[in-house]
């Protein structure tokens, strides 16, 4: 079942179902994900760390660049959460997966759309917090350009795909073992820590920096973040390290899914 | 005294069991540990960048933040070992009317609910972040005589007790909103805000972490302790603290049990 194909086939009329009924089932869940949102401060507290310390003075963005840095880091990890392997276990435990397999759509494509909806609902609180931070702190302001904010939401869509398809390589592994999920904690330890999310990449020692460039993790945050906050990026090397990695994860993602939908028996793993 | 060795006892049968059960995930335990090693090395790295020559973190040099960042994995270990199993299940205990279970039980139900089971996930957190402190203490120049642990001790412990509460005040909110679990996962990441020493953050924000949310008492406080640096007002405040938390989390849990309504309604 190539993934796509029914799209192609019958246009965009079961996109637009799928998304509108993950749509409304999310809104029913508007208080849990106000408290996502609001469990996401992370980058604020670090913030403030950062604006303290004679360290981020060191860092060479100013503290107008370190302001719009977090905040923008806070904006693009709200707007590429991945939590596809949660789901998807609970969806195999349960046995809920096996009609999603009769059916003439790729499983993961209701993923995607639970994913997309599920970050329209978070629109509003993220607005609310951003709206909050510059009220508190009126001098970081600013608006990006239309270009700048376009090439931005493409990097977060790049990033939100890259992690997808890593927790979708992980969620295959369900297919093998019951217990995939606690593999997510390994992937999220880098995750936290190279993404850029505690500290832009421009804080790191220069060794570390360039070996971290060559995992997915610093284009999940520090390249969107940046871009988002106009602070000086190479879009091109950014761009590109992004879709080579989408080129590298979608067909792996795909073919463990093809071997594991192989060995499942409808009863748990 | 009886009711005290039935409770001793009670709490033994508990744990026994649980451990029982979750030593059937061995590979669970593996990746804890791998996970747990990650992330303090992590942790230390991001540490290591507001360190560069000779710099200051708040007034806290590089040894002294490693003993904060100690207490603090000490801590998130106990929470992932004791506090998330337990106070992670009563929103499960509402929505599915097993409460009534529990309260019907001739044993206090707060006890019940915060100590039923424990998790070996948090276990080897408790023991990297009690590394970290030995290994980091002495180097921060804190010489060890037995009546300052012991006073570490109980500051550590009434850290203890102040984080139980909190968590148990957020988690007692699930008897009127069932649906107000996550609140816990805000609770979590306001407290990461402890893996650093408090006087590294501007004053508004430290003002917030000592008076509405005692974050400073979690982790800088008991790290000041462990570094000798203590005082009595310090250990007063603390053990202040971790008294009145523990007494309003139990005077909530009574006052939300008057208006708990099992399931159905």
């Amino acid at each position: 079942m190539a993934i796509g194909s029914p799209l192609r086939k019958r246009g965009f009329r079961p996109a637009r179902a799928l998304l509108s009924s993950q749509f409304a089932l999310m809104s029913e869940y508007r208080a849990e994900i106000a408290l996502w949102a609001l469990s996401g401060l992370l980058p604020f507290i670090m913030l403030a760390l950062w604006r303290q310390a004679p360290a981020g003075a060191a860092l060479g963005l100013g503290s107008l660049g370190l302001d719009r840095y977090f905040l923008s880091a806070y904006l693009v990890r709200q707007f590429s959460v991945v939590w596809v392997v949660f789901a998807f276990e609970e969806d195999a435990l349960l046995g809920r997966l096996s009609p999603y397999l009769l059916q003439p759509l790729h499983p993961l494509w209701r993923y995607v759309a639970a994913h997309l909806a599920e970050q329209l609902t978070r629109l509003p609180f993220a607005a609310v917090i951003a709206a909050v931070f510059f009220l508190i702190n009126p001098g970081a302001f600013w608006l990006p350009s239309v270009g700048q904010f376009v090439l931005a939401a493409l990097a977060t869509l790049g990033a939100f795909a890259i992690a997808f398809l890593l927790q979708s390589l992980i969620a295959a592994l369900c297919f093998f073992s019951e217990k995939a999920s606690a593999l997510e904690r390994l992937l999220f330890v880098p995750y936290l820590f190279f993404s850029g999310l505690l500290a832009p990449l421009a804080a790191f020692p220069q060794g570390v920096r360039a070996w971290a460039q060559w995992t997915p993790f610093p284009w999940l945050i520090d390249f969107p973040a940046r871009l988002l906050a106009g602070l000086p990026v190479a879009l091109g090397v950014g761009f590109a390290a992004e879709l080579a990695w989408i080129a590298v994860l979608l067909p792996l993602a795909l073919l463990l899914w093809r071997a594991g939908v192989r060995r499942y028996t409808a009863m748990g793993a | 005294m009886a009711a005290l060795r039935r409770y001793l006892l009670t709490l033994r049968r508990f744990w026994g069991t649980a451990l029982a059960g979750q030593l059937e995930y061995q590979l669970n335990v593996v990746l804890e540990l791998l996970a747990a090693i990650a992330n303090l090395a992590g942790s230390v790295f991001i540490l290591s960048l507001f360190f560069g020559q000779e710099r200051a973190l708040g007034g806290w040099s590089w040894q002294q933040a490693l003993v904060v960042q100690g207490v603090y994995t000490l801590l998130d270990g106990v929470a992932s070992t004791w506090l998330r199993p337990n106070l992670g299940a009563i929103v499960t205990h509402v929505r599915e009317g097993t409460l009534d279970f529990v309260l019907l039980k001739p044993i206090d139900s707060q006890f019940w609910l915060s100590l039923r089971t424990l998790s070996p996930a948090g276990l080897s957190e408790i023991a990297l972040g009690l590394g970290l402190i030995a290994w980091a203490a002495p180097r921060a120049g804190a010489t060890f005589r037995a009546s300052g642990l012991a006073l570490a001790l109980l500051v550590l412990l009434a850290a203890l007790v102040t984080l139980y509460s909190l968590w148990f005040l957020l988690a007692t909110t699930s008897i009127w909103f069932v649906k107000t679990w996550n609140a816990t996962e805000v609770l979590r990441a306001a407290l990461t805000a402890g893996r650093f020493p408090i006087s590294a953050y501007p004053p508004g924000l430290r003002l917030l972490f000592t008076v509405v949310l005692p974050v400073a008492f979690l982790t800088t406080v008991p790290a000041e302790m462990l570094l000798g640096r203590g005082s009595a007002p310090l250990l007063g405040a603390a053990l202040l603290v971790a008294g009145v938390s523990f007494g309003l989390s139990r005077a909530f849990w009574r006052f939300a049990l008057g208006h708990y309504t099992s399931a159905s309604s």
